[in-house]
């Protein structure tokens, strides 16, 4: 079973987020993703400063087997990047939570009411 | 409904990750895919091959048969037990598939098919032999099972958990294969590492399994054995290869004996179309990862990656690719990954071998 924890949103697309004291949002794929795609060994993160929408593909993970797109779990410019997660992109698969990928600033800070939380989250994982 | 080995419960027992693979229900890792693949290049694992097939030839016309059948020449199997890759053609001189055949006398050959072609492949000889009309018999074994040990100690882990194969397999030479009863056990692999691969009656493959477990024999599953064969530049059918890619286009040429007066399916072809490509290894300058499909563009025009992964051995991303004719080994080109074109040296398509880096 993997984990999910309770305190953060997340998207359909296996995107986790937690909404920080400032206002921005950090991202990163969840501990059900890492474990699908397996041992990952390339990941590619956004320019700071870059605009993306809602659903927009922002960033790449890679695992020996496949590549996945990480997506913009909402509209909203990118503020950090993780280069450490970059850098050991094993680190993503030891604890998806802690290896976070980059942080956005919401364009509409309420789009976050729109996402998933743990209990859906789960139920969608579950199903697929 | 996808088809199960034998071991399929020892799988799930271990924890594996079981995965659809050509329509049989494989473990691809059992926790860690990069873990299993240093496993097997710097000591011992294990991999179950059951899904494909063991097919006995017997008869007084098998050597005929095989001559005409296979393009590389079973001529070249004069001491029992020497095992010849080859590929299997048809009249174009696409590969129908490639396989594995042992020699063990000159009335019996055992030949090793892939999983997904099996019943194509068996059909596809058992029309040859009513065509040609000669003496002999064709028996899928899927009453067998088959394990391949792989990794620098892995003969000594088989011995250990099979003390009874050791006196039949311990004077085999690489590509050579003995019989012990009910045992056969083959000097060979796909992963460029020394080891044996073990044919063995289906109802003792659990306990067989458990044994080379219980002698340290890491489970590996189906994504280790993809990142070893691709470091070993070992093709893989219906990848980089399929029945519309000639031999001499996939870095098979080795394998196709167009000498002598031979006739075999698929020859008259190969002799007309000649080779319109070369089949070479990539290694990614950049970080990234290179995956099948991909462009590659050169100066002397485009060509394609037929499998690329990221090789836990090397650290790096390398491929295998079709590139045009005077593409040179050396060279640098471009590979088209997403919005960028990233820079990959043109290597000789064998990365590793023997737990050496030889690129």
């Amino acid at each position: 079973m993997s984990n999910v924890p309770a305190n953060l949103k997340y998207t359909q697309s296996h995107e986790w987020l937690r909404v920080e004291a400032d206002g921005t949002v950090t991202v990163g794929i969840t501990d059900h993703a890492q474990e699908a795609l397996g041992d990952l060994v390339f990941v590619e993160l956004p320019e700071v400063g870059a605009h993306f929408d809602a659903g927009k593909e922002l960033a790449v993970v890679e695992s020996v087997k496949a590549a996945a797109d990480v997506y913009a779990p909402l509209s909203g410019t990118v503020t950090e990047v993780n280069p450490a997660a970059a850098d050991a992109p094993e680190s993503v698969n030891q604890d998806a939570y802690a290896a976070w990928l980059f942080k956005l600033k919401p364009d509409n800070a309420a789009d976050v009411n729109g996402l998933l939380d743990a209990a859906a989250y789960q139920a969608a994982a579950d199903h697929e | 409904m996808l088809k199960k080995t034998v071991l399929n419960a020892a799988h799930r027992a271990m924890k594996a990750r079981m995965v659809d693979f050509g329509g049989w229900d494989m473990p691809v890792n059992y926790g860690s895919q990069i873990e299993e693949h240093h496993a097997v290049r710097r000591d011992c694992g294990m991999f179950d091959v059951s899904h494909m097939c063991p097919v006995d030839v017997v008869g007084k016309d098998v050597r005929p048969f095989l001559s005409r059948l296979v393009a590389n020449d079973v001529a070249k199997l004069k001491a029992s037990g020497k095992a010849l890759y080859s590929c299997m053609l048809n009249e174009a001189g696409g590969v129908v598939d490639d396989l594995i055949i042992y020699f063990l006398t000159d009335e019996r050959f055992r030949i090793v098919v892939n999983a997904g072609t099996a019943d194509k492949d068996i059909a596809w000889m058992q029309a040859r032999l009513a065509d040609w009309k000669l003496d002999l018999t064709i028996t899928p074994r899927r009453d067998l099972a088959m394990i391949a040990v792989q990794g620098p100690n892995a003969r000594a882990k088989v011995w250990e958990a099979l003390p009874s194969t050791r006196a039949a397999s311990e004077p085999l030479k690489p590509f050579f294969a003995a019989e012990c009863g009910d045992y056969f056990v083959a000097r060979t692999g796909y992963t460029g590492e020394d080891g044996f691969e073990i044919m063995l009656p289906a109802a003792e493959a659990e306990q067989v399994w458990n044994a080379l477990a219980a002698a340290g024999v890491a489970p590996c599953g189906l994504g280790a054995r993809d990142t070893l064969r691709l470091e070993a530049g070992m093709n893989l059918y219906g990848q980089d290869m399929d029945e519309n890619v000639s031999p001499l286009d996939a870095g098979l040429a080795w394998t196709v004996a167009l000498d002598g007066d031979r006739d075999f399916v698929g020859k008259a072809a190969l002799v007309k179309n000649g080779s319109k490509k070369q089949f070479l290894g990539l290694v990614l300058q950049d970080k990234g990862v290179l995956r099948a499909h991909q462009q590659v563009v050169t100066p002397l025009g485009d060509g394609e990656i037929t499998s690329g992964s990221f090789a836990p051995s090397l650290q790096q991303s390398i491929a295998l690719a079709r590139l045009p004719l005077g593409v040179q080994i050396g060279d640098t080109v471009k590979v088209a990954i997403r919005d960028k074109q990233l820079d990959a040296k043109v290597v000789k398509p064998s990365f590793v071998r023997n737990g050496k880096a030889l690129v």
